[in-house]
């Protein structure tokens, strides 16, 4: 950016904190200004990504066409069985449908769709329009899981209530409405579901490995890896393991109200966080030899970590990095991560993050480090020449500003190809970062060439 | 088998899109709206639109992609979005400070009924417009059209709002690119220059969805037509349209407004729409195609006359926009090539599926055609009966991979691979890229496929 403008909206000053600076205040939650370059997505979106991975379902959006082509199989949410989640399936509204309703054609799309391919059950997104032209997507769900015997559930995402955290609201409601019909026999009283992980790069069969080698049974992914017929009987679970607490919690607080199943908030993200997840769900269920177990398997997996972190962390000592993701809570394991890996976060920020959220990463960072909710992409290239960043942790908006800055990237959303979660990933991302921030490339960036790296 | 899902049996489907073929109208809009020069584009909806076409056009450019959104609430569909619009145009002027905001209307906007030129008019009045910028409008419904519709709405909307006739002509050739990549636009631009032709390109993307790694973030890239070009265009002596889906609105809405007569063309992919595209620069700016020019089309002659025999029957699939389709048909008619299977999710009408069915008509055999189609029926007219080749977006990897067939990328988006933005496959050039694009995937797969016995050094 050459202009000297400023480049902050006075509305959004609040939404910027620099620790240090001033009392911790920072302002969240609140609409995006509008004509401000938000990083930001919808309700529907919200509710897709926390849905989609559930792999013997059908899932039918109910809008124009480009809702459906936009979240057609973006994230990599791998699947050991069916696929079904990775296709595209819509209504593909047309103004007629917009004018007269659309709710024959969801009725013809759904039983046509079932027919074909016999889903275990079938979710429908409702997207903007369908919100304003008032289709009683309850109604048709109804009479389309009375007719084909098995559940059509509704999930009201229409775009326009807000972004992504309503959206997960949307999609814990739907969950729910499966949770508790199927049966609960022979569940282990060792149990819990995981909650909040997609399966990224496989990243669910890791942890699932983990509890297993503990004694612990998995009795529902929600959602990564998922199936319907595990999230019916998900109430039978002793505990709720909950990451991205974002995207799941409303899901955790139910099943505790309505089934009197506790939760935990874990995170599989750098070593301390994965070792703490172990140990508070071992610690909950007090079984001495399974906490033997734990301390052993986290012993294991130290054991052949460490030593090899050792030589990215020399590498990468004193690096400065900046974060920006979708829900916060992901925030606070990466400073621990970076942090282990010896370097520097410098500035950290979320689209979606709570007060709760913010006011805990402020805990944990250094002085100086710049908080920012709900950014944009000049903020953020401010942010990032101001601060002198090595290394750049966001989603696909960020990484061609970052490149374009000769910075470093590493994708820790949708768009990861290699698992970061547990021990193993923890050495994943070390790797990665290493890659990316050590690359010979950033040698061909002119201001790096020049040796000016202030006058950007 | 990604695609396991999809079933031999071929049945009736009309309530339904599955796997689509097209996506929404705003991305196009917001598209051509980048080929202005210091334009922000801008999506008069909820927060997720925008958010899509963003990523959507990073993915498919590696570039940042910047827009701005109203931002809509509940509040805002039911009161109407006036108050966003009004207040987006003063933030945006205040801070981004672009010389244009291009609105683009989305599903929600228009079922709500706002009323764009109005709202605009009002921003005017009470001084949120500063002196010397711009917004200009289009409207997009999400469920009319396609991407290409969208692009073609903005397009138009350029010659709406700018172009004027200032009296006299100016030997100046209008071009208007269709839906394609910044580097055909590149190479459209540099034969007009060739044969010593001015040209005012628009929209433009080249330089800004291409643009060079420079160590600098610039929200506005150096590329895109200007609003000063942009007003001229009025006054030029004709306009060459390529694509007569993408950009025959605006050529036809210019020839109306300011008097300048258009030329529709197909989209100059291949060796007779290239002939076709250089005769009509030639004819209307009354210029000699020089040496150079007839230089490369020989070379692609060459190429053609070189290989003929690996061409010859070879069954293809295509799946694309309409403007594509058809030339890229054409093309493959013509150097032997038998497009056997054509989809366009773009609701192209019957004249579109007629042209086609001339264009193929001395293709052996059974040509299946969907106007509108989605690649879930284009995987299981392949699943009946295979082809030899594949030309499609990055979806179409999936059936590739399933079926086990060549792939070439083409169109829009192309998610896995680089190279679109900086290689064109129009112009004579372009069509040699195109042809050994062609041959590297049919003779990587011979070689593939080849016994040791018959495996061939020279080919």
């Amino acid at each position: 950016m050459e202009t000297s403008t400023p480049v902050i909206f006075e509305e959004r000053e609040n939404q910027i904190h620099r620790k240090g600076e001033s009392p911790f205040n920072i302002d969240c939650n609140r609409d995006s200004l509008a004509g401000a370059i938000s990083q930001r997505a919808c309700v529907f979106c919200g509710s897709r990504v926390v849905l989609y991975p559930i792999a013997d379902a059908l899932h039918l959006v109910h809008g124009p066409i480009g809702c459906a082509v936009y979240t057609w199989d973006i994230r990599g949410a791998l699947s050991s069985g069916p696929e079904l989640h990775r296709l595209s399936f819509s209504t593909d509204l047309q103004e007629k449908d917009v004018i007269f309703g659309g709710e024959k054609k969801l009725y013809k799309a759904l039983n046509e769709l079932i027919d074909l391919h016999g889903p275990k059950a079938a979710f429908v997104y409702s997207t903007c329009i369908v919100g304003i032209i008032g289709d009683d997507l309850e109604a048709v769900c109804r009479k389309v899981s009375a007719e084909k015997k098995i559940p059509v559930i509704p999930v009201q995402s229409e775009g326009l209530k807000g972004n992504k955290r309503e959206g997960y609201n949307a999609a814990c409601k739907a969950l729910f409405r499966l949770v508790g019909t199927g049966e609960t026999d022979n569940i282990s009283p060792y149990s819990l579901n995981i909650l909040g992980d997609f399966n990224l790069a496989g990243e669910i069969w890791l942890i699932r490995d983990y509890f297993k080698r503990m004694g612990v049974e998995v009795v529902a992914n929600i959602t990564g890896d998922g199936r319907i017929a595990d999230i019916k009987r998900a109430h039978g679970a002793k505990l709720n393991v909950v990451q991205c607490s974002g995207s799941t919690m409303d899901l955790a607080n139910m099943m505790e109200e309505t089934y009197g199943i506790p939760h935990i908030r874990v995170s599989y993200f750098g070593v301390e966080d994965m070792a703490q997840a172990l140990y508070d769900v071992a610690n909950y269920f007090g079984d001495s030899q399974m906490i033997e177990k734990t301390k052993e398997l986290v012993k294991d997996e130290l054991k052949v970590l460490y030593p090899e972190l050792k030589k990215y962390k020399k590498a990468l000592e004193g690096k400065k990095a900046a974060i920006y993701v979708g829900g916060s809570f992901k925030a606070f394991s990466l400073v621990k991560a970076l942090r282990h890996l010896g370097m520097k976060v410098v500035m950290v920020g979320s689209q979606t993050g709570t007060k709760e959220d913010y006011a805990e990463l402020e805990q944990i960072t250094d002085p100086g480090t710049i908080i920012v909710d709900d950014t944009n992409p000049l903020e953020l290239s401010q942010f990032i020449k101001e601060k002198g960043v090595d290394l750049f942790i966001g989603g696909v908006k960020e990484r061609p500003i970052a490149y374009k800055l000769g910075v470093g990237f590493c994708d820790h959303n949708h768009e990861r190809k290699i698992g970061l979660e547990g021990f193993e990933g923890m050495l994943n991302f070390a790797k990665e970062v290493y890659n990316t921030v050590m690359s010979p490339v950033w040698r061909f960036v002119p201001r790096n060439t020049t040796g000016d790296v202030k006058n950007v | 088998m990604l695609l396991k899902h999809t079933t031999d049996e071929i049945k009736e489907r009309n309530a339904l899109s599955v796997n689509p073929a097209k996506t929404c109208q705003p991305i196009g809009a917001m598209y051509a709206a980048l080929g202005i020069h210091g334009c922000l584009p801008h999506s008069h909806g909820s927060q997720g639109c925008y958010a899509y076409h963003r990523s959507a056009l990073t993915r498919h450019y590696k570039e940042p992609v910047i827009a701005a959104t109203s931002a809509f609430t509940e509040g805002a569909s039911v009161f109407g979005g006036q108050a966003n619009l009004l207040q987006s145009i003063d933030n945006i002027f205040t801070v981004y400070n672009p010389a244009v905001i291009a609105v683009h209307t989305t599903c929600l906007s228009e079922t709500i009924g706002d009323d764009l030129p109005q709202i605009i008019n009002k921003a005017r009045t009470e001084g949120k417009i500063p002196e010397g910028k711009y917004v200009i409008h289009t409207n997009t419904p999400s469920y009319v059209g396609s991407h290409v519709t969208g692009f073609s709405n903005m397009t138009r909307a350029m010659v709406d709002y700018f172009s004027e006739y200032n009296g006299s002509k100016n030997k100046i050739v209008n071009l208007i690119p269709g839906f394609v990549e910044p580097s055909d636009m590149e190479e459209m631009k540099r034969l007009a220059a060739a044969m010593g032709i001015k040209t005012i390109m628009f929209p433009d993307t080249s330089k800004v969805l291409n643009g060079p790694m420079t160590g600098k973030y610039k929200m506005f890239p150096d590329g895109g037509v200007t609003i000063e070009e942009l007003k001229m265009t009025g006054s030029s002596i004709g306009t060459i349209a390529l694509g007569p889906f993408a950009s025959g609105a605006a050529a036809k809405a210019l020839d109306v407004k300011c008097k300048v007569r258009c030329e529709i063309l197909d989209l100059p992919i291949g060796l007779h729409a290239t002939d076709a595209f250089i005769d009509q620069l030639r004819c209307m700016a009354n210029v000699n195609v020089p040496d150079s020019i007839n230089f490369e089309r020989g070379q692609m002659l060459d190429i053609i006359a070189d290989m003929h025999q690996y061409f010859y029957g070879k069954r293809v699939g295509l799946v694309g926009d309409p403007d594509q389709i058809l030339a890229l048909a054409k093309f493959l008619v013509s150097i032997d090539m038998q497009p056997v299977y054509m989809v366009t999710g773009t609701p192209a009408g019957k004249k579109f599926e007629q042209d086609l069915r001339e264009i193929t008509a001395e293709v052996p055999g059974e040509v299946k055609i969907k106007v509108p189609g989605d690649m879930f029926l284009f995987h299981q007219w392949i699943k009946n009966e295979p082809v030899d080749l594949l030309i499609g977006n990055t979806y179409v990897k999936y059936i590739a991979r399933d079926e086990d067939i060549p792939f070439i990328r083409h169109g829009f988006p192309i998610l896995d691979r680089v190279g679109h933005s900086y290689f064109p496959t129009v112009g004579y050039r372009g069509g040699m890229r195109l042809l050994e694009k062609i041959l590297n995937a049919l003779l990587d797969r011979k070689d593939r496929d080849a016994t040791d016995i018959e495996f061939e050094l020279v080919m």
